[in-house]
């Protein structure tokens, strides 16, 4: 099992979803976030004052999978989440020791396979 | 210099300025100036966050643009002494606009006065277009247009053009305005194209009160764009007023029973949608038509306009903000249900449904003869901007929003990240407060 970190444009959130939904990849957490990955940076001027926007709105994504599931979903977020302009983001790929779903106390591989509800 | 001579010869008030009728219409103007703000509310709250304060300047910006033109040149080629189709050159850099009476009115005034109408008029297209047209193209449009397009239209009907002397009745604008701008909006959209994920992904409202707010404010401008347009504190003044009160009354209240029985949902978008509807569809009648006609005509206009926008939404027409749906099915059946509806009685010529079937034909002409050279003209203007500068921005900063590239500006920030930049020669010999970070390392991010 690993954890997938991936920090991606919230302008392509919605690729990067529905890249992950056709992969078959169900189960992820979203938080809106704000980075510096090197972009360049933007000027901004407000009634006189400049100001330089050192962070950028970002898009975190967490997805937990099996390991047949890793490469599948990192090939995903790489193909869906690319422009090629600097900014795009970055993808970690991390060990997990234990899952546990919370309702029914499955525990690792059981616990990050999709529920296939009736 | 010589330019501003005309306007110093020595003016008596003329007997013929009326002191009420120029009180009025003071404060008219300056309500159907109000409504191009509000229209920037209306559209920016419609639009995503990263879109908003681009798509507000398309209406702000439209005041000066549009309010310069129209001084300088369009107001000639409207309100001029001209021919059948559009007015001539002597009013041309405001010559022999001054304080002498047109009409009961200072001639300034009544300038001034249309002024607000060709400003919102040109600021409508803009809905058609949002989230993906450079700032600057856009301008060019709509200055062209408000010259090469409002201004002959309005000579047509206001002017003493050919759809005057046939009979057409507009009014205070339903054609000029309405049907005008979204025939143009509808060319912009389809030369324009489509918003790059426009069908693929949904693009809901980022601010709905935004959206509530400015019909509101639209409401309270359009009493003095259509009781205004009585040009004189009468009883047509009342009587447009009063029908500007009753007709969105009933729009909004079959808009809501239609989002209901479609929906069993009344949606503060859809009210909001429905009141400008109204708005548009007795802005032709207003002063023509008795208040018991309003509230049909306000009720009926609901269900085309309603209908449009369900077809709209489903095709791959992308005008954004329901211009054509609003303006062009509202302005039509305003303008046509004039011709029905009309009354002498109350100040008109009688309609259809009071003896005149044939004021119904010369209704259908003036919508055709308006979209018709609206759109045409408007596809060889954008055609021709199109050919000099590129229309749409790159697909990066459609996706990243106009706001940044286009403004430097975004509405929403939080300030987090933002470095203070101070000019070199502003700096004492210690370094500024807000140090900028070092270039980031290899791997950090």
């Amino acid at each position: 099992m690993k954890l997938i970190v991936a920090i991606i444009r919230p302008e392509k959130l919605h690729d990067v979803l529905e890249a992950l939904f056709r992969a078959e990849v169900r189960g992820l957490t979203i938080t809106r976030a704000q980075g510096h990955g090197g972009e360049m940076e933007r000027v901004e001027t407000y009634r006189g004052t400049t100001v330089k926007m050192e962070l950028v709105d970002k898009v975190r994504l967490d997805i937990g999978v099996s390991d047949p599931f890793v490469d599948v979903t990192v090939a995903a977020l790489q193909r869906s989440a690319r422009t090629g302009d600097v900014g795009d983001g970055k993808i970690f790929v991390l060990p997990v020791e234990k899952v546990i779903r919370i309702r029914t106390g499955e525990e690792d591989v059981g616990a990050v396979t999709p529920v296939t509800t009736g | 210099m010589s330019l501003l001579l005309p306007l110093a010869p020595t003016w008596s008030l003329a007997a013929a300025v009326s002191p009420a009728d120029t009180a009025w219409m003071l404060v008219a103007t300056a309500l159907v100036l109000l409504m191009t703000p509000a229209l920037a509310f209306f559209y920016g709250g419609l639009v995503r966050a990263k879109n908003v304060l681009n798509t507000m300047m398309m209406s702000v910006a439209a005041m000066a643009a549009v309010g310069i033109a129209w001084a300088l040149v369009g107001y000639s080629l409207a309100f001029a002494p001209g021919g059948a189709l559009v007015g001539g050159l002597d009013h041309l850099f405001l010559r022999g606009v001054g304080l002498d009476a047109k009409g009961t009115l200072p001639h300034l005034l009544f300038m001034a006065y249309q002024a607000t109408f060709a400003i919102i008029t040109a600021a409508l297209i803009s809905g058609a277009v949002v989230e993906r047209i450079r700032f600057g193209p856009y301008l060019a449009f709509i200055t062209a247009w408000s010259v090469v397009v409002y201004a002959p239209v309005a000579h047509w009907v206001w002017g003493g053009g050919w759809l005057a002397k046939l009979g057409a009745l507009d009014f205070a604008g339903g054609t000029v305005v309405h049907v005008n701008a979204a025939a143009a909006a509808l060319v912009a959209a389809l030369i324009v194209g489509p918003r790059r994920d426009y069908g693929r992904q949904a693009q809901l409202p980022h601010n709905i009160p935004f959206v509530v707010l400015g019909a509101g404010l639209l409401w309270f401008g359009w009493f003095g764009f259509n009781a205004g347009s009585a040009l004189a504190a009468n009883g047509i003044a009342a009587l447009a007023f009063t029908n500007t009160l009753l007709a969105p009354a009933t729009t909004l209240l079959v808009w809501m029973l239609l989002d209901q029985l479609r929906s069993k949902r009344t949606t503060a978008v859809g009210a909001a949608t429905g009141v400008v509807v109204g708005l548009v569809a007795i802005t032709p009648a207003a002063g023509y038509i008795g208040p018991l006609s309003a509230l049909l005509l306000g009720g009926f206009a609901a269900l085309p306009s309603y209908a449009a926008i369900l077809l709209r939404s489903r095709s791959a027409l992308d005008d954004s903000l329901d211009v054509v749906a609003a303006h062009g099915i509202g302005g039509t059946t305003g303008a046509l249900l004039t011709g029905v509806l009309a009354q002498a009685v109350w100040g008109g010529t009688d309609g259809a449904l009071f003896g005149a079937p044939r004021q119904l034909l010369w209704q259908a002409i003036g919508v055709a003869a308006a979209a018709l050279y609206s759109a045409g003209a408007s596809f060889a203007l954008l055609k021709l901007i199109g050919k000099l500068v590129p229309l749409r921005p790159a697909a990066r900063v459609e996706g990243m929003g106009l706001d940044l590239q286009e403004h430097g500006e975004e509405a929403y920030t939080t300030g987090e990240g933002a470095i203070l930049v101070i000019p070199e020669e502003a700096l004492p010999e210690r370094a500024p407060a807000g140090l900028p970070l070092p270039a980031p390392a290899e791997g950090a991010f």
